[in-house]
């Protein structure tokens, strides 16, 4: 596969959001609003490129039967650097992803792209792949929480949509409206997907 | 070949009894308490219905028409859903909120898993509750009745329940309305939604299911009887704090909720024993959260987290295979 098609592969085909459900915890968790479903999606990008090329790096070196334990140390070592970075320069962005931001270590998508991918391919392909899967985890995350706050809030990024008589839709951005968003944008996908 | 033998499988008699005409049954039973409602609230409750019921209908239209499946408008169920779903919200409801209660009943509550007969939750009381989270303020501004021809304003007041426990919560002692007045809440005379305030309406088209056997009595009797002996526990424990067991039956949702929401049979379990346990579950359920919970209201929660655990008591409930030997354990 060229390089190409291990970029975009991530972002549609096998969006790990839309196509293999992974990441659940952050995606419902933190998507209330589009800020703060583009800051985890940034802060799950880099933690995965970073991760998958050291896997790459490291993948004839790891022996196999201690490969996860080795996995999450790489991975919890770039998250401490995401974190204490996010705590110095975007620090309101910081405190409203709270817990969410250690928990990316436990974020199944970068283990899952580690112990598939980047374990067994070269480092650049593994960098590649972590790109486009991390882009594509940011995409969905940034749809979901745009919904939820045009719904919930009525406003996008912050900016007020609809004037003071709009009532918000409280429900949206409470955690079942994750549930029902989430169900209903899979619906709309598989609906795409089935039309293509 | 004229005398030729039919055959076919299984169940060979039919009681005649077909969906559409069940749901015309409830709607007449639940017109007394409907037009009861009209009579206390005035027009206001007349828009609301309006809107709710032909909210719900026209949602339907237009989902079976996305879906390219036949519009199953003459079964009466969305009516019945828009009617119920008004009985639910409270008089001086804006027409935005019935209105966007009617698509989430329809939309979120029903058609997403596949129309009627497959939706897990009774449609009206997820719309209910998704407006109740979501629209705290306007699901519950409550006005006072203004019978038709008094030429009264409608005042904005609380409902007894929710009276209750504000002063429970800042006095700890019940407040006056709890010890009298239940004539009135027997006819309806008494803040709340369409169709929670008159016992009276409600009871005589329960009455009417039951005869025409659209309903039977087990989760009515099990859910009321459940209320009334927990609340009569708690009453006889602490009169001081909480309240008669009548009050919990006359105020509120109860009657509504046991007779017509409860009873929902797609929600419901289907044996006998699995009803009288979903009852239970839901008379339990309302007074927990009705003395110790953050809502005043509990029954619409109290039916929906039964209806959730009605697969679990279905299985549970199964009756054993004819000429199966019973199983060791």
């Amino acid at each position: 596969m060229s390089l190409v098609k291990e970029f975009t592969k991530g972002i549609w085909k096998e969006n790990a959001v839309f196509k293999l459900l992974l990441g659940m915890c952050p995606l419902l968790a933190v998507t209330t609003s589009a800020e703060n479903g583009l800051g985890m999606g940034a802060a799950s990008t880099f933690v995965l490129v970073c991760s998958n090329v050291v896997v790459a790096i490291l993948r004839k070196l790891i022996p196999p039967k201690v490969r996860i334990p080795a996995f999450i140390i790489i991975i919890a070592t770039f998250v401490t650097v995401v974190q204490l970075c996010m705590e110095a320069w975007v620090y309101g962005l910081y405190q409203s992803l709270g817990i969410f931001i250690p928990l990316i270590v436990v974020n199944c998508l970068i283990l899952g792209r580690a112990e598939a991918f980047a374990s067994k391919r070269p480092v650049i392909d593994a960098a590649v792949d972590g790109l486009g899967m991390g882009l594509g985890f940011t995409l969905a995350l940034f749809i979901l929480g745009a919904v939820r706050e045009v719904f919930g809030s009525g406003a996008i990024l912050g900016f007020n949509l609809f004037g003071a008589s709009y009532q918000p839709i409280l429900l949206m951005i409470l955690p079942p409206g994750a549930f029902i968003t989430l169900g209903l944008l899979l619906a709309l996908m598989s609906r795409m997907s089935q039309k293509s | 070949m004229e005398n030729q033998l039919y055959l076919s499988s299984s169940p060979h008699i039919h009681s005649g009894e077909t969906t559409d005409k069940v749901m015309r049954k409830v709607i007449y039973a639940l017109l007394p308490a409907t037009a009861l409602s009209i009579y206390f609230f005035g027009l206001p409750a007349l828009s609301v219905l309006l809107i709710c019921t032909l909210g719900c209908m026209g949602f339907e239209a237009l989902s079976c028409k996305l879906m390219k499946k036949p519009i199953a408008l003459a079964d009466g169920s969305a009516a019945l859903t828009g009617i119920l779903l008004a009985l639910n919200m409270p008089p001086s409801s804006p027409w935005w909120l019935a209105l966007f209660g009617a698509a989430i009943a329809i939309l979120i509550g029903k058609q997403v898993y596949g129309g009627l007969g497959y939706n897990p939750f009774n449609p009206a009381l997820v719309a209910r509750v998704v407006l109740l989270i979501s629209f705290p303020v306007q699901m519950t501004s409550w006005t006072s009745p203004a019978p038709l021809g008094s030429g009264l304003d409608a005042i904005t007041t609380a409902t007894p329940l929710g009276e209750m426990q504000t002063a429970v919560m800042l006095t700890g002692k019940l407040p006056e309305l709890a010890h009298s007045g239940f004539l009135d809440y027997l006819t309806g005379n008494m803040a709340g939604s369409l169709g929670e305030v008159s016992a009276i309406a409600l009871l005589l088209g329960g009455l009417y299911l039951l005869w025409k056997r659209v309903i039977s009595w087990h989760i009515p009797v099990a859910f009321i009887g459940t209320v009334l002996v927990i609340g009569a526990i708690f009453w006889a424990v602490s009169p001081e704090k909480y309240p008669n067991p009548l009050f919990h039956l006359l105020t509120g949702g109860l009657l509504l909720g046991a007779l017509f929401m409860a009873t929902d049979m797609v929600t419901s379990p289907v044996t006998n024993k699995g009803m009288l346990i979903f009852g239970f579950g839901c008379g339990l359920l309302t007074v927990l959260i009705r003395l110790f919970g953050g809502y005043p209201e509990g029954v619409s929660f109290a039916i929906l987290l039964m209806n959730a655990a009605t697969p679990l008591i279905d299985r549970f409930c199964r009756p054993k295979i004819y000429g199966q030997a019973e199983a060791k354990a």
